[in-house]
């Protein structure tokens, strides 16, 4: 193999089982196996004009590039996944050459090895929380359109004769209120994702919070109040994927999201660290 | 596993994990991605898709 080395992922040896002879990997190259010390790094030989410092610097800028190789390298992850139990590495981790990777094994062994065995026969399962009112749909409730509530407070604040005085008193106390109202589903929305995550935490082994999505880049309605990701072993996913879809449609104007199972993205660090 | 259906990954699920997650190691190729927030990337592979003027997020900020 000539050009650098890309590897995905560290695991375990796959004894008999292979990955599929069809699969490919970032740059289109298939993944290999590079086993040392009885550790094995799943490796592609990518191009030195695409993954050398600064030409891959400038590629992770351009989103075409980034989502084809995150979601080649998933594939990768994902057909490991399905074999083994893999410690992903971050994406676009690249070396000069095969004793370069070997060099890596060497220094990390017994990280990888503890980490390896804190995720053996876990599946990592994202869950996000979507809050899905909005100030807009709020503020079209007008005294009109609300009803009795609204009518009730003209009445007994202003009378009938100042009704210019009036309704712009009883603007603000209905901007005030729909404030409030908006605070409280706030509210509402934060103390639900709390609960879900505590009851998520204690069937998970552990559990990572992750930062809010940001709505342009996922183009998902609502706003994002909770993105965790829960480690699972593998039996117990099946109760884990029944518990969350039991809280979907729980509560009015809030969305959960399942996805998974992943590798163990969120869990690669030692153990009690973010995996960053 | 078919414990739910798969629908293809939105690729910003993918990037909380590939860009987030996973082990970070100093390779003798040294990629910074893991001391770049990851929203920062993020926004700025976005807008720089959309606007070629953006300055690189890999060069020191400001």
């Amino acid at each position: 193999m000539s050009g650098l080395r890309y590897v995905y992922a560290i695991c375990r040896p796959l004894g008999s089982t292979t990955l599929p002879s069809q699969l490919t990997g970032v740059a289109g190259v298939p993944p290999k196996q590079l086993t040392h010390h009885g550790l094995v790094a799943i490796v592609s030989a990518v191009p030195e004009e695409d993954f050398s410092e600064e030409p891959l610097k400038a590629h992770l800028e351009d989103l075409d590039w980034l989502s084809a190789t995150a979601r080649a390298h998933q594939s990768v992850i994902d057909a490991l996944t399905v074999v083994t139990s893999p410690l992903p590495l971050r994406l676009a981790t690249v070396f000069r050459d095969d004793s370069g990777v070997r060099t890596m094994m060497e220094t990390q062994e017994e990280t990888f090895r503890r980490t390896l065995d804190r995720i053996e026969g876990r599946v990592e399962w994202g869950v996000k929380v979507y809050a899905e009112f909005s100030e807009s749909s709020e503020a079209s409730d007008s005294p009109r359109s609300s009803g009795a509530s609204g009518s009730t407070e003209i009445s007994e604040d202003t009378g009938a004769k100042s009704v210019k005085v009036g309704s712009g008193r009883d603007y603000l106390r209905q901007r005030r209120q729909q404030r409030r109202a908006h605070e409280d589903k706030w509210e509402q929305a934060d103390e639900f994702a709390r609960r879900l995550h505590d009851a998520l935490s204690r069937v998970a082994e552990d559990a990572r919070i992750h930062a809010p999505q940001n709505p342009a880049l996922s183009r998902a309605s609502g706003r994002n109040v909770l993105n965790a990701a829960y480690l699972v072993p593998r039996a117990e996913s099946e109760e884990f994927v029944e518990l969350v879809d039991r809280t979907k449609g729980d509560e009015p104007g809030l969305r959960v999201e399942l996805t998974g199972p992943w590798a163990a993205y969120s869990f690669s660090g030692p153990a009690g660290q973010e995996g960053a | 596993m078919t414990v739910v259906e798969r629908r293809e990954i939105a690729l910003v699920d993918l990037l909380d994990r590939l860009l987030a997650g996973g082990v970070v190691i100093t390779g003798d190729l040294t990629l910074r991605i893991a001391d770049v927030d990851l929203v920062r990337i993020d926004l700025n592979a976005l807008i720089s898709s959309v606007n070629e003027q953006v300055p690189s997020p890999w060069q020191e900020p400001l």
